[in-house]
C-alpha cells in the first residue's frame, strides 16, 4: 500500500505543477481526451500486469492490437459481419493467441520473453500481410453506430474507455485481490515449485493468466481502433506492450513475480499518460516523448528501490 | 605456549537482540574444536565474527598471541581463516581449478588470459591432499555436493587456510559421504590444520572433536573435553537443563496393512518398482544413503512424479490418485525435503501458507473468506506452538524450526490420514527436534500412517516403529524395532542382505 502511496504522490505533484503551468491541463477538452486514454491503456495493462505477477511477460500486445484493429475493419467492412460477431472475433482472437502462449509457456517450457518475442513479430507481420500494408479505417460506421458509441462514446460525460477500465478494475480487484485464483497467482508467481507441491495445477494458473491478458487486449483493441479510427498496419500499437510494462512496474508490479496490485497499475498508467499530456502542454519538443518516460520510470524505480533498501537495513 | 586463535570476551548485538554476549573461545594448533548451540545461540555471529563478516561490538582477537582486527573476508583469509558455508559456495558452471583459483587464476603474460595449464597443474595437489579421484576439468555441477564440499576445502588448503570453519558440513551428505568427511577431517587434524565443526549432530561431534564449546543464548555455556564429550552432557549444556524425554518410545502399531502402496516407480529409477505396507499408527521410517530413491518414492506417492500407475490402499479401499490434488484430497501429505523451495511460500505470510492447499473450503463463489483464514490460522500457530509475532509475518523471517512448523500447520488443518515427511528435522536445533518427535507420535498415536524419511541415523533409529532401507530405487529390507542396528541399516542400504530383514509387504 505504501508503494502505491509514494507513485500517487508523484502523480498528484506533476498533475498540480502541470496545471499551474499550463491551465489548459485542467480544461474540459484535455481532461476528457486523457481520461480517454488512460481507460484505454489502462484495460490493457492490468492485462499484461496478471501476466508480471505470474512471472511472466507478454511483448506482443501492440502486434495484437494491429492484428486485432486490421481484422475488425474487415470483417465489419468488407464482410459486413453482424457487430456483435466481429467484436466477439475480434476478442476472442487475442484470447486464443493468450491460450497458446500459455501452452507454449508451460506445456514446452518455452521462456514467456521468446514466446511472446516471437508473437511480436509474427502477429505484427501477419497484420501488414492481410491488411496489404494499407490502412484500414471504418467510414462512416454505416451498420456498426452501436459499436462505434460504445467504444468511443460518453456515458454520464464520461468517456466510453474510461467507463468501461471502471467496470474492469473493480471486477479485477476482486479477482485479484479476495478470490481463491488471484491468491494462486501471486503463489505461483513467488513459488511456483511450492505452490504445485500444495496441489494446485499451476501451469493451468500460469496459462490462465495469458488468457485473461488476451481478453483485456481484446477489449482495448475494439477501444484503440476506433480512437484512432484507422489502423496502419506497421505502426498501429507499436510499443504497448512497453507502457504497459513500463506501468505495471510504476505501480509495483515486480518483473520477478509474486508482487503487483490493480491500484497500482491504474495509478501507474495514469502517470504515463499525464506524462505525455505534459511533454505536449509545456511545449517540450515532443521528440522527447520518450525519453521523459524512460527518465521517470527510471527514477520512479530507482525511489522504491532505494526507499526498499532502507526499510531492509532498518530490519537487519 | 598461546594457542592459535583466542577470542575473549566478543559481544555482537543487532537492535532488539544481544546475539553474542563476552563470548570466549580458543583453538589450538591442530585441534578439531566442536561448536555447538541450539539455533540462535550465537553460533553463526561468533563464526561470521570470526570469518571478516560481521565486526563484534566488544572484545578481541588474538592470533598467534598477536592482538588483530579482523576487518572483511580479506582480513580473515590473510590470516588463514577459512569458512565454509553451509550454503556451499561453489560457482557449479566451472570446473574444478577453476573453482579452487576463482579470482586468483595463473595469467599469461600479453593479454592477461588465463594459463589453462598451470590452473590444472596447480589444482592437482590439493585434489590429491583430499583424496578426491576426480579430474580437474570437472565441471561442478557434475559432481555430488559431497564433492563440491571438497573442492570448496580444496580451494581452503590453497590459500593456506590455518583455521578452517565448518558449518553444518554433513547436514546434505549420505551416510558413507558423511564418514568419509569425518575421516578427512581427521586427516586435516594431522596435517596441522585447526578446524571449528558446527554440527547439530552430536554423534559426529562425540566421534571427531578433541574439545567441545557449548553456547547458549548468546553466551558461554560450558566446555566438554575430548574424554566428557557424551550425548548427555552436551544436550544438557545446550538446552541448559535434562532433557528426559528426548526421543519417544513407540507403541505397537495396529491394523498392519492399513496403508498400501504398490508398483511405485520414479523419474529417477523407471525400472525399479516399490510397495509396501505401512500400519495404522505406526511412523515407518526411510533410510538409505542420499539418492538412493527415497525422496522420489515420496513424490511419486503424491503424484509430483507421474512415472508410475500406483495403486494405493487405505483401510483396505482402493483410492485413485492421479494429481497432486487428488492425493490431498484422499488426505495423503507430503512434507517435502526442502521446504524453503517445495513446502512454503516464503515470501507471504503464514496465514496464505496455511490456507493454500485447501483455499476453496475458506472462499465462496471463489472469493476468500479471510476472517476464516484467521480463525484457522490462529487455531494452527496456537497448536503447533509457532513462534511468531503474529499471523501475518512472513514466513521468510521464521527460524528454520517454526518454518517447519508452517509446513506442518498447513496440513494438519486438513484431514491428514498418511503424511510422508522428508527430511523433517534438517537444520533444526535440539529443542525442536524433540518437540517435532512428540508431534509426530501424537499424529501416529491418532491413528496416521507417519512415513519419515531420514539421513539421521540417531534419529531413524530412535523415532521409527520400523525402518525401511532402500538402495538404489528399491527397498532393500525393512527391519522391525528389536533388529534396529546402525550395521543393519548400513548393509542393507549398500544393497546387501540382513538375515533380520524382511520384505516390505
Amino acid at each position: 500500500m505504501k508503494k502505491e502511496l509514494g507513485i500517487f504522490g508523484l502523480l498528484a505533484v506533476l498533475c498540480i505543477v502541470t496545471a499551474i503551468i499550463n491551465p489548459r491541463f485542467i480544461s474540459l477538452a484535455n481532461l476528457t481526451n486523457t481520461a480517454n486514454l488512460i481507460g484505454i491503456y489502462g484495460i490493457f495493462s492490468i492485462g499484461l500486469g496478471l501476466v508480471i505477477i505470474t512471472g511472466g511477460i507478454d511483448l506482443s500486445v501492440g502486434s495484437m492490437f494491429a492484428l486485432a484493429g486490421v481484422i475488425l475493419s474487415i470483417a465489419l467492412r468488407e464482410w459486413e459481419l453482424f457487430w456483435p460477431l466481429a467484436a466477439l472475433l475480434v476478442i476472442a482472437l487475442p484470447m486464443a493467441l493468450g491460450w497458446v502462449h500459455g501452452a507454449l509457456v508451460t506445456k514446452m517450457r518455452i521462456q514467456p520473453f521468446i514466446v511472446t518475442l516471437c508473437g511480436l513479430l509474427l502477429y505484427r507481420g501477419l497484420a501488414r500481410f492481410i491488411a496489404g500494408d494499407n490502412t484500414k479505417g471504418f467510414g462512416n460506421a454505416e451498420g456498426f453506430t452501436t459499436l462505434k458509441a460504445l467504444a468511443s462514446g460518453k456515458f454520464l460525460g464520461l468517456p466510453m474507455p474510461f467507463v468501461i477500465l471502471i467496470v474492469v478494475s473493480i471486477i479485477m480487484w476482486f479477482v485479484l485481490h479476495r478470490s481463491v485464483y488471484g491468491r494462486y497467482l501471486f503463489a505461483v508467481g513467488r513459488n511456483e515449485q511450492a505452490t504445485r507441491f500444495s496441489g494446485i495445477n499451476t501451469k493451468r494458473v500460469i496459462a490462465s493468466s495469458y488468457i485473461l491478458a488476451g481478453l483485456l487486449t481484446g477489449i482495448a483493441s475494439i477501444l484503440l481502433a476506433f480512437y484512432t479510427n484507422s489502423i496502419s498496419p506497421s505502426t498501429h500499437g507499436n510499443f504497448y506492450e512497453l507502457y504497459a510494462i513500463a506501468a505495471a512496474v510504476l505501480g509495483g508490479c515486480s518483473l520477478r513475480g509474486g508482487e503487483g496490485s490493480i491500484i497500482g497499475i491504474l495509478i501507474g498508467t495514469a502517470l504515463l499518460q499525464v506524462l505525455q499530456n505534459l511533454v505536449n502542454l509545456l511545449g517540450i519538443p515532443s521528440s522527447l516523448n520518450f525519453a521523459v518516460m524512460g527518465a521517470v520510470v527510471l527514477l520512479g524505480v530507482m525511489a522504491d528501490s532505494f526507499i526498499g533498501n532502507r526499510n531492509q537495513k532498518k530490519v537487519a | 605456549m598461546s594457542p592459535l586463535l583466542e577470542m575473549r570476551g566478543i559481544s555482537k548485538g543487532f537492535p532488539g537482540v544481544r546475539a553474542l554476549d563476552k563470548v570466549d573461545l580458543s583453538l589450538d594448533k591442530g585441534e578439531v574444536l566442536a561448536l555447538v548451540g541450539e539455533n540462535g545461540a550465537g553460533k553463526s555471529t561468533l563464526m561470521n565474527i570470526l570469518g571478516g563478516i560481521y565486526q563484534p561490538d566488544s572484545g578481541s582477537v588474538f592470533v598467534d598471541g598477536k592482538e588483530t582486527s579482523i576487518d572483511g573476508v580479506e582480513a580473515a583469509i590473510d590470516l588463514g581463516i577459512a569458512f565454509i558455508h553451509q550454503e556451499l559456495n561453489v560457482v557449479d558452471n566451472l570446473d574444478v581449478a577453476a573453482n579452487i583459483f576463482l579470482g586468483r587464476e595463473p595469467r599469461i603474460k600479453p593479454f592477461g588470459l588465463v594459463d589453462r595449464k598451470k590452473i590444472h597443474a596447480d589444482a592437482e595437489p590439493y585434489i590429491n591432499r583430499l583424496g578426491l579421484d576426480i579430474p580437474s576439468d570437472t565441471r561442478l555441477d557434475k559432481l555430488s555436493v559431497a564433492y563440491q564440499q571438497m573442492v570448496e576445502i580444496a580451494k581452503a588448503l590453497s590459500l593456506n587456510a590455518r583455521i578452517i570453519i565448518m558449518d553444518e558440513p554433513t547436514s546434505s551428505l549420505t551416510l558413507t559421504e558423511t564418514k568419509r568427511l569425518l575421516e578427512l577431517v581427521k586427516e586435516l587434524r594431522e596435517q596441522g590444520v585447526s578446524i571449528i565443526y558446527i554440527s547439530h549432530r552430536l554423534g559426529e561431534v562425540d566421534e571427531i572433536a578433541d574439545r567441545a564449546l557449548v553456547l547458549r543464548d548468546g553466551k558461554n555455556a560450558g566446555e566438554l573435553k575430548r574424554e566428557k564429550i557424551s550425548h548427555d552432557n552436551l544436550v544438557n549444556l545446550m538446552v541448559g537443563r535434562d532433557i528426559d524425554s528426548f526421543y519417544v518410545e513407540s507403541k505397537i502399531a495396529e491394523a498392519p496393512g492399513h496403508f498400501q502402496a504398490r508398483g511405485l516407480r520414479s523419474n529417477r529409477y523407471p525400472d525399479q518398482e516399490v510397495s509396501f505396507d505401512a500400519s495404522k499408527g505406526e511412523i515407518l521410517g526411510f533410510a538409505g544413503l542420499v539418492g538412493a530413491g527415497r525422496s522420489e518414492i515420496a513424490k511419486a506417492l503424491v503424484r509430483l512424479d507421474t512415472t508410475s500407475d500406483a495403486r494405493i490402499r487405505i483401510d483396505g479401499n482402493e483410492i485413485s490418485v492421479n494429481t497432486p490434488k487428488d492425493a490431498i484430497n484422499n488426505g495423503i501429505y507430503l512434507v517435502p525435503e526442502d521446504r524453503r523451495a517445495e513446502g512454503l511460500v516464503t515470501a507471504m505470510s503464514i496465514r496464505e501458507n496455511i490456507t493454500l492447499p485447501d483455499l476453496d473450503n475458506y472462499a465462496k463463489w471463489g472469493l476468500i473468506n479471510t476472517e476464516q483464514e484467521r480463525t484457522a490460522t490462529t487455531e494452527q500457530v496456537a497448536k503447533l506452538k509457532v513462534k511468531t509475532p503474529n499471523n501475518e509475518t512472513l514466513v521468510q523471517n521464521l527460524s528454520g524450526g517454526n518454518q517447519q512448523k508452517v509446513v506442518l500447520a498447513k496440513w494438519l488443518s486438513m484431514k491428514p490420514k498418511v503424511m510422508i515427511l522428508d527430511e523433517p528435522t534438517r537444520g533444526i536445533d535440539v529443542g525442536s527436534k524433540a518437540e517435532f518427535y512428540h508431534l509426530m507420535r501424537d499424529l501416529a498415536d491418532q491413528g496416521e500412517v507417519i512415513i519419515m524419511i531420514s539421513s539421521d541415523m540417531e534419529e531413524i533409529l530412535h523415532v521409527c516403529d520400523r525402518i525401511a532401507v532402500m538402495h538404489e530405487g528399491r527397498i532393500t529390507g525393512v527391519l522391525d524395532r528389536e533388529d534396529f542396528t546402525e550395521t543393519n541399516i548400513m548393509q542393507l542400504a549398500v544393497g546387501q542382505n540382513v538375515a533380520a530383514a524382511h520384505p516390505p509387504f
